[in-house]
């Protein structure tokens, strides 16, 4: 079957990167698949699989989806009951929880349980940027990815309710969620699409679902 | 455990490598777009550009340049070189550059990191900080490190990280093509202060001194240019080893 993946475009970050490895992916394993960035929540009807990038504050980033007439309702149909395969990005993987604690209290979407809270500093520099490894703590989902270094950008992080949500964790001054993951769902607070091999092939696997 | 970078800074002049490698028989060697890939298969854990163009008019081709990058190249990169204004660095970010480095621009007009951090995010807004020593402090110098401004390099420091830089490339100009070794004081000190990360630059010769920027001055990620254009060691000689002297690196 034709997969259809789609971009979300709400006005946030480096959409073009994601867009770039995806379409790598592609084109390196010739898979029937068309891709496209759109911000029309009646895209996400015809998509087998949905993309969400998210960069800078939650506050924004959330409010860019909202604003957007009937987004929300798509999205929850998308996600929710029809149950399709979703990716989330970065600030994409943190608007899954509940809520966030930057800069004040947001509320996010709500599918996998928990709070978005800030990294203790610690004598650490914030943000958490740069190459760091995962582990993997639990092998039940149909993504298993590789434990070797990725690629991180941030100073949030997802403090998810229920252990079974955590597909690997990382450590910087404590241990954090890199994956969250709920049926369809699965949430990389890292970026794949910058994290060279062992990046793509978490994307390539997406693409199998 | 998060790893200490090596990133290989490529100068970029209209479209062209202008210092890039010169001993891998790249077909066109002075694309930017092989040079970048060349260096991510090898090690690199980003990439830097510095747009040493002229002219304005050949911004232009530096958005090409990077969009062709941001399709063959999986690992960050950093764009740097005459920054003036958020719409820059706007195009820059929407052809797929995952940060900009800003230097003189943020000297003029300091507000555009306070702008550009607040609508970008602070984690794509990199600000280049070139220092000489002065006595016993440093001063800040723009515009390719010919103009001194005059203004003390930690107080800038201080000022730049609380108006909302995400990290900071510090160049010595004392060092700089010394081969000498980084400026380990200026480095250390910058480190003592900053909450942010710090890029070391200038003055590398040989492999141990990627050791003394991360052991004595505290760096988290280390940049280099020529002595990795002619393989005088490689990205991979330079992570061994410090890998070997108990330096986390991604191997």
């Amino acid at each position: 079957m034709k997969k259809n993946i789609t971009i979300l475009d709400y006005g946030s970050g480096n959409i073009l990167s994601a867009m770039q490895s995806f379409s790598r992916i592609i084109k390196s394993n010739e898979l029937d698949a068309d891709i496209c960035i759109s911000g029309n929540p009646e895209s996400i009807k015809h998509s087998t699989h949905l993309v969400l990038p998210g960069q800078g504050a939650f506050e924004t980033c959330i409010n860019g989806l909202k604003s957007i007439p009937g987004m929300l309702e798509e999205l929850n149909k998308y996600t929710l009951e029809q149950k399709k395969p979703f990716f989330g990005i970065c600030v994409g993987m943190q608007l899954l929880a509940n809520n966030s604690e930057e800069n004040g209290n947001h509320e996010g979407l709500g599918w996998i349980e928990g709070i978005i809270r800030k990294l203790p500093s610690k004598n650490l520099k914030m943000p958490h940027m740069g190459w760091n490894s995962i582990k993997v703590l639990n092998n039940n989902f149909k993504i298993t990815p590789k434990e070797t270094d990725y690629y991180f950008v941030h100073s949030y992080y997802f403090d998810c309710k229920h252990q079974e949500n955590i597909l690997a964790e990382t450590n910087y001054g404590i241990n954090f969620p890199s994956i969250v993951c709920k049926e369809n769902i699965y949430g990389f607070q890292f970026h794949p699409e910058k994290s060279s091999d062992q990046g793509l092939n978490i994307i390539k696997s997406f693409l199998e679902l | 455990m998060l790893k200490k970078r090596i990133i290989p800074c490529l100068d970029v002049k209209d479209g062209r490598v202008v210092k890039g490698i010169n001993f891998v028989d790249l077909i066109d060697a002075g694309n930017p777009v092989d040079q970048a890939k060349f260096y991510s298969e090898n090690g690199a854990d980003e990439i830097c550009f510095l747009d040493i163009s002229a002219s304005l008019e050949n911004r232009d081709t530096l958005i090409n340049i990077v969009k062709k990058t941001a399709e063959e190249v999986f690992i960050p990169l950093t764009v740097g070189g005459g920054i003036k204004s958020i719409d820059n660095i706007q195009s820059l970010l929407k052809a797929g550059a995952d940060k900009v480095s800003i230097n003189s621009a943020a000297i003029t007009d300091p507000n555009i990191i306070k702008n550009s951090s607040n609508y970008f995010g602070s984690q794509c807004i990199v600000v280049a900080v070139d220092v000489k020593k002065n006595e016993n402090s440093w001063l800040v110098y723009s515009h390719g490190g010919t103009k001194n401004t005059g203004i003390d390099a930690i107080e800038w420091l201080r000022k730049v990280e609380q108006l909302g830089a995400g990290e900071i490339l510090l160049t010595s100009m004392d060092r700089d093509g010394t081969k000498l070794g980084f400026d380990l004081d200026i480095l250390a000190e910058a480190n003592k202060i900053l909450g942010i990360p710090v890029i070391a630059s200038g003055g590398v010769g040989s492999i141990h001194h990627f050791y003394e920027g991360v052991k004595d001055g505290g760096a988290d990620a280390l940049l280099a240019a020529s002595v990795f254009h002619f393989n005088e060691f490689s990205i991979m000689e330079v992570k061994n080893y410090l890998k070997k002297n108990n330096i986390d690196v991604r191997i």
